[in-house]
């Protein structure tokens, strides 16, 4: 790499006036030039707050000497006079790919995935590359330096995209004639990290965002083991980590749900990272203001989808639909916030929408002075570099534009860009604004010349009395070449160099027959100055957002409310009682009985109605952005608290199904999986409100089927068999055993992740919901339990538990099952309905789960099967899906019955609750009310509007001449345990 | 001597623990059976109480008040319902079996375009699988080859039987097509998004079927010696002898389908599927087409849909005065039990009961051509039927005490209910 360095920089030095003091010169003698260069007369942004008009601005050797309204000009300044223009500080963007070629993506090599690194000397991980530097691939690009010239920008730090830690980066000034010695302002400017693993490496963990996120907290534990010096081997990676401390941390997020995941991680280990955003933070605003980062946002608002085909149109969201609404706004909101953030190309397809995107925001909101903070003064403090960069006060680098006017209207030309005080001419500034008509007389007879278009790439077209002639124009540097052919099929040529004092065009004329002679035309009319009357669209009305913000959020979000519900059948957990009232206050069951006092609540009318506790799924997938962290066997240190999704549509439909908390689990695709979330289906709350007050604390694990990767093409993860899973238990505990005992002595350990979770299990504050199918698995799980000494909370599908219920029983574990699903795998082929009912009568506590989002909605109706199947009574089915899963995940204290004390997590049916043709009518949460049979119509018929109102908008924008995309469905899958 | 009581001991083991591969199929009808007291449920939107039933022969003979003098062997059926066996069309019962299990997997064949795939000889009558489905009065299904645009030649089939011969109550009953989608999956492994795009080859998609069909009808008309077995096995739907099943969703497909398919002159279409079709309900009717609509436990396929779309779809084509019957095509053989609950579910959205029935029995038939026979409660028809101690459509109450195919009291015990009682007793001490 040295010896690259050395060859460009000898290669520079012969070309450049830049040449370092102390290096040989053999091409000539050494030439120093110390003049000065002064632009006077400009209106300079010195900063966006600081702004003197009729200024000058003082630069020597690529820096500010002097910026002010009155400066000396020393004698030895070469005069710029910018009567009429402005200066802005050039810009800065933070988030740069420039001259760092991306990695090549791995191949895939068709086999087996890869668990293991395959560095050596690094990180156990290969997705953790902090000993990357930018520098060591960095080739500086001169066409696309000029592309980013052009739209304004002057420095940029670039890094390494990829990986999920990234190295350093290189802020580099776009300056061609400079060298490296000039350029390259920080080779190691700033460290990055994102969720995303590396394209160019096939270790298979992390799978998921929620691996991803785990990751990056152990990386922080495991630098600070090895900054303790406790690590015997050598690890480059913590090395580098260690080293990069002191930069500034840049986390690539991309999203608001992964701004405030990115944060989270920085609060844990005492780093404020600034955080690359998504552009949706509007959505947010609040949680994202309290985060206190600093952004990076990126103006790559979405183009509106292209809606003319109505059967097409129904694929795309409404969520999507408003996202386009809305986008544009972002910037506005974050401004309005308070929220202080820098712009970024990045995320723009093509870098040349920059400026109309930039324009929109402000048509939207942003204030163009807030704008030219983000591109300039917040971006230089961002890389800790404001003494260097980002404003034109003395002593900065001399990074500047000039424009014809305010940046940031319509029309305004960028004439040049200067970097380190070397010039790129966009616009030639000095050329004259020659649009108009002129009259020209040739021979007798007279012809018109219209100029038009744009200042300074005008047009022209040539008439005789109203017949247009073939006509040829250019005009560059303010020569003008013009070359005509009339209706006697002669050709006129004219060439001139444009007087800047004379109104009129003067030069050189060639006659068809060769002869030259000179003209001159005569200016008739200057061109109206005003902008061409286009039609444009109407502003697009920015809609209210909802909460969520998708289809079937709400205006509001629920609050508690108190209600009497009057003379319903109520299932109050043991027990039916008929013609009762409930009283809910301040969100808990305030009292059960006859003939109750509303007193201030509100009064329903339940006659005829059931009411009963919400009902509780013990095994649910809905709500989540990922459910399986499928690159190692034991993944116990991952939280599908860091994935919950709460704009999650099957949410809302859940909570029409009566559903008010589920367990978010992890997935099955290793024995031992990732811990739950507990949420209530709070519709309208960000994810971390949906959490279970003091939610006990669960973790997945599995065995059979999907843990021996028995049904698609794997064979290299140990365990492939029923034998080797039981060993990966024995393992994981005696290793977690040792661990806890080391460090309840007193000891010094490595902080891992992964043996604190395990340890937990092992000290009874945390519990297993393991999947399960055949008997001989789920003997084996308890039996390794007990030689650890704990139990088993809960087998979760447990298809063959009524084998060995009783066996079950004496454990006292739990058992929540399918009703009736069979025949998928060969591991259920024993699976029958009758197993909750057998699992029951040997006193196992027993719940019916969905384990999908389409049956999760309707599981009053599956808790009825056991009725069916085995005979179980309604009240003991009943509590299969309310009772038995609260006491299954330890939060019977709160939920599950309706009981005085208990949360009002209640729902009001219209039918018999087991039965086919019951439907929830309201179902409340904390006495709030998040589902409501009546006000579901409404948003019905609201969804339907908003869809339609906003197709027309797009409609409208596309017959305006706007770019579209094509139509498109944006959709998570739907998961299921094996959901990979 | 060892390896033999081995080998002896393993059959023995075998059997004992998966037990025998299904019940054994009921004798034909030898007497007379009379159901008294039920309440008759017709299949055909009407509903009789204290209804008495008499069927001899394997057809039912006798629909009557308490008058009816019994005969044979009487069933008191008071405060019981009698319901005509349901029947589950677009199934791949009996052509797999475990679905993770490639070796149990004869459900799709090779091909795009291959009518002349036949399920019935592939149709394993002794699935554990299809007997679970009689229990819950699923008594009728229709085989169904899975997969590729045509997907292959269906047979409709009575759950009774020793092997497909016995089984098949309507040999090679119609032909399966997939017809092309407008949108199509985004190949995310390719980096295109997770949800659906334009599929762009939906025209030339399109073509090839009709084009296909086109050129079997034309073969059919040529008489030409050589044979050419896929262009051959299409010539029941052009003779009007055969089905055509049609599965499409979007009201563009629907459209594009039912015009093309009418315009070749084929007479029996069916419209399976149907997300849309409340969009294009007045174009259905006059083109008389009816419709399986999809089963009602399953999610809106849009974020935008109201949460109860599927719920009411069924009652809304119904209103809208088509012929509409039940499937779940799309879903595991297993779950076709729950045909009765996919009816129920239309009920709570306010769809009458007895017409809820019809979804699943009378309309079915009509609609697969073997009304003459099934899908009614009706004298000179199958007695294919079954008692339920409860309301059948709801989980609630579906509790079957008997059941008859063709007149043949069958068993209601399946691999399932043999494991239950052997559990049961084992922890009872029995």
């Amino acid at each position: 790499m040295k010896k690259r360095f050395l060859t460009y920089a000898l290669l520079w030095a012969c070309a450049t006036v830049f040449a370092q003091d102390y290096f040989p010169k053999n091409d000539g003698v050494k030439a120093k030039n110390n003049n000065y260069t002064a632009f006077t007369n400009a209106k300079i942004f010195i900063t966006p707050s600081n702004v003197i008009e009729n200024g000058t601005l003082l630069i020597q050797n690529g820096k500010v000497v002097q910026v002010g309204a009155t400066v000396s000009i020393p004698k030895n300044s070469v005069v710029e006079d910018l009567q009429g223009k402005s200066i802005y500080p050039s810009f800065i963007d933070v988030f740069s790919g420039f001259g760092v070629k991306m990695p090549e993506k791995a191949k895939s090599t068709g086999r087996s995935a890869q668990y293991d690194a395959e560095r050596e000397g690094f990180y156990w991980n290969d997705h953790i590359m902090p000993e990357n530097m930018a520098i060591a691939k960095f080739d500086y690009d001169e066409k696309k330096a000029k592309e980013l010239r052009k739209l304004g920008f002057g420095v940029v730090n670039s890094h390494i995209q990829d990986g999920i830690a990234r190295g350093s980066g290189v802020l580099v000034a776009l300056n061609d004639e400079g060298d490296a010695s000039q350029r390259i302002l920080d080779d190691k400017s700033a460290q990055y990290f994102s969720f995303k693993k590396s394209i160019a490496k096939r270790q298979s963990y992390p799978t998921s965002l929620m691996g991803a996120t785990s990751l990056m907290r152990q990386l922080h534990h495991d630098m600070n083991w090895y900054a303790q010096g406790k690590v015997e081997t050598k690890d480059r990676s913590l090395e580098a980590l260690i080293a990069n401390k002191g930069l500034k941390q840049i986390f690539a997020a991309g999203d608001n749900g992964n701004v405030l995941r990115a944060d989270k991680i920085g609060d844990q280990f005492g780093v404020q990272y600034t955080i690359l955003a998504g552009g949706d933070e509007y959505e947010h605003i609040e949680d994202i203001k309290k985060t206190n980062a600093t952004l990076i946002v990126p103006i790559n608002f979405p183009k509106a989808y292209d809606v003319s085909n109505p059967y097409q149109a129904a694929y795309v969201t409404l969520k999507d639909m408003r996202h386009w609404n809305l986008a544009p706004t972002n910037p506005k909101v974050l401004e309005q916030s308070n929220i202080n953030f820098s712009l970024t190309l990045h995320g723009l397809k093509s870098s040349s929408d920059f400026k109309s995107k930039l324009m929109k925001a402000i048509s939207h909101g942003l204030s163009k002075s807030k704008a030219l903070e983000a591109l300039t003064t917040i971006p230089a403090a961002i890389l800790g570099k404001s003494n260097e960069i980002g404003s034109l006060q003395p002593g900065r680098q001399a990074n500047f534009l000039i424009t014809s006017g305010d940046l940031f209207e319509k029309g305004t030309i960028l004439y040049e860009n200067w970097v380190q005080g070397v010039r790129s001419t966009i616009n030639d500034r000095n050329q004259k604004d020659i649009r108009g008509d002129y009259s020209l007389a040739l021979g007798g007879k007279t012809y018109q010349i219209s100029i038009s278009g744009e200042p300074n790439k005008p047009k022209a077209s040539v008439k005789q009395d109203t017949l247009k002639l073939v006509s040829k124009f250019s005009f560059k540097s303010n020569w003008l070449n013009l070359a005509f052919t009339d209706s006697k099929g002669d050709s006129y040529r004219l060439v001139s160099l444009v007087d800047a004092q004379s109104n009129n065009l003067k030069g050189k004329l060639i006659m068809p027959n060769g002869n030259e002679s000179s003209f001159t035309a005569t200016k008739t009319d200057s061109i109206d100055q005003k902008s061409p009357v286009k039609a444009t669209s109407p502003l697009s009305k920015a809609l209210p957002l909802t909460f969520p913000n998708v289809g079937f959020g709400y205006a509001s979000k629920p609050r508690q409310e108190d209600i009497l519900f009057k003379n319903a059948t109520v299932w109050t957990g043991e027990t039916i009682l008929e013609n009762t009232d409930v009283l809910i206050k301040d969100g808990k069951v305030s009292k059960v009985g006859k003939d109750l006092n509303p007193g201030r609540a509100k009064v329903i009318d339940a006659t005829g109605k059931h009411l009963t506790a919400g009902v509780i799924d013990e095994h649910s997938h809905i709500a989540g952005l990922s459910i399986n962290e499928a690159g190692h066997n034991s993944t116990a240190e991952v939280r599908m608290t860091d994935v919950v999704d709460a704009k999650d549509i099957d949410i809302y439909r859940n909570l029409a199904g009566g559903v008010t908390t589920i367990q978010l689990l992890h997935g099955s695709a290793n024995p031992i999986g990732g811990q739950s979330a507990i949420i209530r289906l709070k519709w309208g709350e960000s994810a971390d409100g949906l959490i279970f007050p003091d939610m006990p604390k669960f973790i997945k694990f599995a065995l059979g089927e999907n843990v021996k990767q028995s049904n698609w093409q794997s064979f290299s993860r140990f365990p492939q068999t029923r034998m080797g899973v039981e060993q990966i238990f024995v393992d994981y505990f005696q290793r977690a055993k040792e661990y806890d005992a080391k460090k309840k002595s007193g000891q010094a350990v490595r902080y891992d992740e992964e043996m604190e979770v395990l340890a937990e299990i092992l000290n009874g504050e945390r519990f297993i919901s393991c999947h399960s199918y055949v008997q001989s698995e789920i003997n084996m799980l308890m039996k390794v339990a007990e030689k650890f000494d704990f139990k088993v909370n809960t087998f979760t599908h447990i298809l063959e538990g009524y084998k060995v219920a009783d066996k079950m029983a004496a454990h006292g574990v739990g058992g929540s099952t399918f009703s009736d699903w069979w025949a998928y795998k060969y591991e259920v082929n024993d699976a029958i309905p009758y197993n909750a009912a057998i699992m029951a009568s040997q006193g196992v506590t027993v719940a019916i789960n969905s384990d999908d989002a389409e049956m999760s909605r309707r599981l009053n109706q599956e808790a009825a099967k056991t009725v069916k199947y085995g005979g179980m009574s309604e009240i003991e089915a009943w509590k299969t899906v309310t009772l038995n899963p609260a006491k299954l995940l330890h939060i019977d204290d709160r939920v599950g019955s309706v009981e005085v004390g208990k949360d009002a997590d209640l729902v009001l049916w219209n039918n018999h609750p087991l039965s086919v043709y019951a439907k929830a009518e309201k179902t409340l949460i904390e006495g709030a009310v998040y589902f409501d049979l009546e006000k579901d119509k409404m948003l019905q018929a609201a969804v339907k509007k908003e869809r339609s109102q906003l197709i027309n908008m797009m409609l409208n924008e596309k017959e305006n001449g706007a770019k579209t995309q094509g139509p498109k469905q944006n959709k998570k899958p739907k998961f299921h345990c094996d959901s990979l | 001597m060892k390896t033999i009581f081995n080998i002896i001991s393993t059959t023995v083991f075998l059997i004992s623990t998966l037990g025998f591969a299904q019940q054994t199929p009921a004798g034909a009808q030898t007497e007379a059976v009379t159901i008294q007291g039920a309440t008759a449920h017709i299949g055909d939107g009407t509903l009789r109480e204290n209804c008495t039933l008499v069927f001899e022969n394997g057809k039912i003979t006798t629909l009557g008040g308490p008058e009816v003098t019994a005969k044979g062997q009487v069933i008191d059926a008071s405060g019981k319902h009698i319901y005509p066996g349901f029947i589950a069309p677009g199934k791949s019962l009996g052509l797999i079996e475990v679905n993770a299990v490639r070796a149990s997997n004869d459900q799709d064949e090779i091909g795009n375009l291959i009518p002349h795939i036949r399920s019935i000889i592939a149709y394993n009558a002794e699935s554990k699988v299809v007997e679970s489905m009689r229990p819950n009065g699923v008594l009728l299904g229709q085989i169904t080859p899975k997969g590729g645009r045509i997907s292959g030649t269906s047979t409709i089939v009575q759950f009774d039987a020793w092997n497909w011969e016995d089984a098949a109550v309507k040999m090679d009953d119609g032909i399966h097509l997939n017809w092309p989608t407008t949108f199509r999956r985004g190949r995310w492994w390719l980096g295109e998004p997770r949800g659906f795009l334009p599929n762009k080859d939906y025209d030339k998609q399109k073509l090839e079927v009709v084009t296909f069909m086109q050129n079997a009808k034309a073969y059919g008309q040529s008489g030409t010696a050589e044979i050419n077995l896929p262009f051959a096995a299409m010539q029941g739907v052009f003779d009007g002898s055969q089905h055509l099943y049609v599965y499409a969703h979007g009201e563009k497909e629907i459209i594009d389908a039912i015009s093309q398919i009418k315009k070749m002159g084929v007479a029996n279409v069916v419209l399976v599927g149907g997300y849309h079709a409340h969009k294009v309900i007045d174009f259905l009717k006059e083109n008389d087409v009816p419709v399986l609509v999809n089963f009602t436990h399953s999610l809106p396929n849009f974020d935008d849909d109201d949460y109860d779309f599927t719920y009411k779809l069924p009652k809304i084509l119904v209103d809208a005065g088509l012929l509409v019957g039940l499937q779940n095509a799309s879903a595991s053989n297993f779950q076709t039990r729950n045909l009765p609950f996919y009816a129920g579910q239309v009920v709570a959205q306010g769809l009458e009961k007895e017409k809820a029935l019809q979804l699943i029995t009378g309309n079915t038939a009509k609609i697969l051509g073997i009304e003459a026979n099934y899908g009614t409660l009706e004298v000179g028809k199958s007695a294919t039927l079954f008692i339920s101690e409860g309301d059948a459509l709801d989980m609630r109450t579906n509790q079957l005490s008997r059941a008859f195919i063709d007149g043949r009291d069958i068993s209601l015990e399946t691999h399932q209910t043999e494991l239950w009682k052997r559990y049961m007793g084992k922890f009872e001490g029995k």
